[in-house]
């Protein structure tokens, strides 16, 4: 028996959903996902529902529709199996089996009645009102809620039963109090959050009372989880109750039928009736099996569930029907006509199409567009690191001599690493917050070189240094949380520096830090590509530090390079309209006290990509035949290409 | 670290406080006392004065601060009161069955643990068919009444097949073949909803922890799979579910409580629920007593393990 019910995870306020798929288009990310799972999850809430009300209705109304009267001995007919006579069958006394659990379960109903309404009077009230007011009020709530946990659940019901000899009632309304703090806690979290809203505060301020913003504010958003608890609550007062009746501590036999009885008296027979078991324990497993699925499907109704990670997805490319060969000329890196789509609950969407780039080594090549450009899955699609749902459908990337595309786990995690290295954009949250930096770096070091512990431990501290890290021998000691975004950064470079890797993938890696910090960070990685030789491909949106640190730069935009030069060019004569009106809107540009200019118009989402120039909506040099069909990227310059037909005219305005 | 020894030791007294004063008041609530349920197990017929002596004899006749001063003093000096109907002292009652009871709690905590935690990791990393027996098997484990279990593991483990015996207890250190045999059964009864337990907490924090960035990160670093997930992922993964344990040991007393009832194990939770059936007070406080404790060093544990677990913690 449970007596204290199993808390229940409450996605509500984590949404790791959204964590896992970084870079999803944007459509993809806000719409509800329907999974097959959750379909089935929601019918069997609804077959569950259903099953509580039959129930409901069949005990409630027991001395109408049951087929016998619950104590009739018919003493001809012990332990028989079922029949048309008695459906379930008969037990030692001949007693109808179906008509004593019809009667049976008005025990049980009555019981979670009394325990869920303790239960719930008691966590609501405790619950909003030390959300609500906090201070003294919630400190003294929480303890005793803590304290009322911590009881040996129970003990403390046989402790009542040997006061109130038999008393169900005065059970249940101790196992609500008992139980209580399961609710409060779910109460008390919710509505300290909600009043901490912007909107409920704008409401208080505006001479709302307390009394007001409970009801109109903070109870309809409790609704729905305290439904949950309860159901699942009921649970627990169903088996409990069973239990002690099954013990004849409650509601013993000669008082009347009741299912925790009637598995105790079939206990007694199952070697000469084993059938009247099933009917009896299955009954009381159905029901509580219905109020879980309940109370599992309610939540689902709430919120999306968390997507399990399958961690290995196993790879399925298809490799491009005409792949490019590998040719011996090209630099470190070379990709061609990569696309990657992402299976959405409504169909394959492509969130990179055909692109195309080089990387010599020891040149930084920067990837440059808006969120959502696609830029990142680009990058991270390199790896193979792209969430669960993404995949490489077409293209190649030849690194050094290998094709990447439709490596195994395997044979990535060679390439990881050790050739090709990831810095990321939330430093700290990249690392592994329950290991000291030294360990972690001794372990990636370790993985790429053989080298033993003490000397694995050495090279952390000299990596630390390299990444110029005052005090190496400290911060190797400590664990991420005490370090500052700066410094997490420095430490994920180490990191990534580690197994000596050839090219550098650094994903919007200042973008989280501030100002000076930035320039520090680019100006290590300038000088670590000086020094080792190191190529890097450095994604960001900003402009200036595009600039700052990258030879040559790819303009991204909805899923496709609309341009590709060498970052002067870029910026002296950029022929797309789309790299124009971004130089243009950038801030480093703008005079002082200038508007800044913007354009017009958004970032189109994967499904509304068109067929002909997708930038064309925003254009102030679209006409008719943009829209005719796919552009191609055309060299418009030495090293330099665009993709517009009217990249000429790009050059006059 | 002294200050949260403190709070742990405040905590710990105040709780064993509660329950010990709650059972007093539990007393007075009664309408029958002990005495009279002692003078009519003796015989049919007593007179006020008997009465009146066994109420004197037994202390309850003092007003109830000063009773439970008295249970107070007694606990100082080890002993637990005194027990109605044998006379002995509950100390001496209780001690043989303490050994019982820690094997089975102690048994289906590891067995839950190891079989829980092992269907949360494969479900969390696989989803489809391991992800959905993990759905089963919680909801199940859920569900089923552990009596009926019980009676059903009973009717074809120990009767039809004869594997086990049908209930009763060996001590570990008279016959250890016969004590895992003695103790297979209800440990497997009460697993079934730690396991369901650990395996849907263990999911979800499995499931959290791998979609983690770090996870991301560590997988681009070149680490092998084994490492990212039974090194860095189940290591982030166990700090919320330690922090349920606690929870699951409190509900595996309560579940041991019935079945140590059913399978005749001379256990703790056995003596509470016979007790409970005669009045013997005093056995009961004992019992909550002995439970409070169990408690309270569990919730020690727990919070030992968690500050060992959490960096973060550990540094406050």
């Amino acid at each position: 028996m449970t007596i204290v019910p199993l808390p229940t995870t409450e996605p509500a306020d984590a949404t790791p959903a959204a964590a896992a798929d970084p870079r999803l288009p944007a459509a993809g990310r806000r719409r509800r996902t329907w999974r097959p799972r959750t379909w089935r999850r929601r019918w069997l809430g609804l077959l569950a529902g259903a099953y509580l009300l039959v129930l409901t209705v069949a005990c409630v109304g027991a001395s109408w529709w049951a087929p016998a009267d619950p104590e009739f001995q018919d003493l001809a007919h012990p332990l028989a199996g079922p029949s048309s006579a008695h459906w379930l069958g008969t037990d030692r006394l001949g007693r109808d089996v179906l008509s004593r659990l019809l009667y049976g379960g008005q025990v049980t109903l009555i019981a979670v009645v009394e325990a869920v309404t303790v239960f719930a009077v008691l966590g609501i009230t405790f619950g909003v009102l030390a959300g609500y007011f906090g201070g003294w009020l919630d400190r003294s709530v929480g303890w005793v809620a803590d304290l009322l946990l911590a009881l040996p659940g129970i003990i403390v019901l046989l402790m009542v039963l040997s006061v109130f000899p038999g008393n169900s009632t005065a059970t249940m309304i101790v196992l609500g109090v008992i139980s209580c703090p399961l609710l409060l806690r779910v109460t008390r979290g919710l509505t300290s959050s909600v009043r901490r809203e912007p909107y409920v505060q704008a409401a208080r301020l505006s001479g709302l009372g307390s009394a007001q913003v409970m009801r109109r504010h903070v109870l309809p958003r409790l609704v729905g989880p305290i439904i949950v608890q309860l159901s699942l609550f009921a649970a627990t007062a169903v088996l409990v109750q069973a239990a002690l009746s099954f013990l004849g501590l409650a509601r013993p036999e000669s008082e009347g039928p009741s299912w925790g009885n009637m598995v105790g008296a079939a206990a007694e027979v199952t070697s000469e009736a084993p059938w009247l078991a099933v009917p009896t324990g299955g009954i009381l497993a159905l029901t509580v099996l219905a109020l879980g699925l309940f109370g599992d499907a309610l939540r689902d109704a709430r919120v999306d569930r968390i997507q399990p990670a399958f961690a290995p997805r196993r790879r399925r490319v298809t490799r491009p029907a005409d792949p490019t060969p590998p040719s011996a000329d090209t630099g470190l890196l070379s990709v061609s006509g990569l696309t990657v789509a992402f299976d959405l609950p409504r169909g394959r969407a492509t969130a990179v199409r055909d692109v195309s780039f080089e990387v010599a080594a020891g040149e930084i090549v920067g990837i440059v567009g808006e969120s959502g450009s696609g830029k990142t899955v680009t990058a991270r699609s390199l790896l193979g690191l792209l969430p669960p749902t993404g995949q490489v459908v077409a293209g190649s990337a030849v690194f050094d001599g290998t094709e990447l595309t439709g490596l195994g786990e395997r044979e990535l995690a060679r390439v990881r690493g050790g050739r090709i290295a990831l810095v990321s954009q939330e430093p700290l949250s990249g690392l592994d917050p329950v290991f000291r930096v030294g360990s972690q770096l001794a372990e990636v070091v370790r993985r790429h070189q053989r080298v033993g512990r003490a000397a694995a431990r050495a090279r952390a501290v000299e990596l630390l240094r390299t990444v110029q890290i005052a005090e190496p021998e400290r911060v190797a000691r400590l664990y991420p949380y005490a370090l500052s975004g700066g410094m997490a950064q420095r430490v994920s470079i180490a990191l990534a520096l580690a197994g000596d890797p050839a090219l550098l993938i650094a994903d919007e890696p200042t973008t989280a830090l501030d100002v000076t910090v930035q320039a520090e960070i680019l100006a290590l990685l300038r000088e670590l590509r000086d020094r080792r030789g190191m190529a890097i491909v450095f994604v960001t949106h900003d402009w200036g530090v595009l600039a700052d640190v990258c030879d040559r730069a790819l303009v991204m935009y909805a899923g496709e390079i609309v341009e590709q030069a060498a970052v002067e060019d870029l910026y002296r004569s950029p022929r797309h309209p789309y790299t124009r009106s971004l130089l243009a809107a950038n801030p480093h540009r703008a005079a002082v006290a200038d508007t800044l200019p913007t354009i017009p118009g958004s970032v189109p989402s994967p499904a509304e990509w068109a067929v002909g120039c997708r930038f064309r909506p925003r254009c102030d040099l679209a006409a008719d035949e943009c829209a005719a069909g796919p552009i191609p990227l055309v060299p418009v310059g030495a090293g330099h290409r665009a993709r517009c037909i009217r990249h000429e005219q790009v050059v006059d305005r | 670290m002294i200050r949260s020894a403190l709070r742990w030791l405040l905590s710990s007294v105040a709780l064993l406080f509660v329950v010990t004063a709650l059972t007093f008041v539990l007393v007075s609530l009664a309408p029958g006392d002990a005495a009279r349920a002692i003078l009519s197990s003796q015989s049919s017929t007593y007179t006020q004065e008997q009465y009146a002596a066994m109420r004197h004899a037994l202390g309850i006749d003092q007003p109830l601060p000063v009773q439970y001063g008295h249970w107070l003093n007694d606990l100082v000096h080890g002993s637990l009161g005194t027990d109605l109907f044998s006379g002995q002292s509950v100390a001496e009652t209780l001690r043989d069955r303490i050994g019982p009871s820690l094997s089975i709690i102690l048994g289906t905590v590891v067995l839950s643990g190891l079989v829980g935690t092992w269907l949360g990791v494969v479900s969390a990393r696989r989803g489809g068919l391991p992800g959905r027996i993990v759905d089963v098997v919680s909801l199940v484990g859920f569900a089923v009444p552990n009596f009926w279990l019980a009676l059903l593991l009973v009717e074809l483990l120990a009767i039809r097949l004869a594997w086990f015996p049908t209930g009763g207890y060996v001590p570990l250190t008279q016959d250890p073949a016969g004590w895992l045999r003695a103790i297979v059964l209800p440990v497997v009864t009460l697993s079934a909803a730690g396991v369901a337990f650990v395996a849907k907490q263990t999911r979800d924090a499995m499931s959290e922890a791998l979609s983690a960035e770090y996870v991301t990160m560590l997988r681009a670093r070149g680490l092998p799979e084994r490492a990212i997930v039974y090194k860095h992922a189940l290591r982030n993964a166990a700090i919320p579910v330690v922090t349920l344990l606690g929870l699951l040991l409190i509900s595996l007393l309560s579940g041991a409580v019935v079945i140590e009832s059913f399978f005749s194990v001379p256990g703790l939770g056995a003596q509470a629920v016979e007790a409970s059936g005669t009045h013997n007070l005093p056995v009961i406080t004992g019992v909550a007593f002995c439970f409070t404790v169990v408690v309270v060093v569990a919730n020690l544990l727990v919070d030992l393990s968690y500050r060992w677990l959490n960096p973060r913690v550990r540094a406050r």
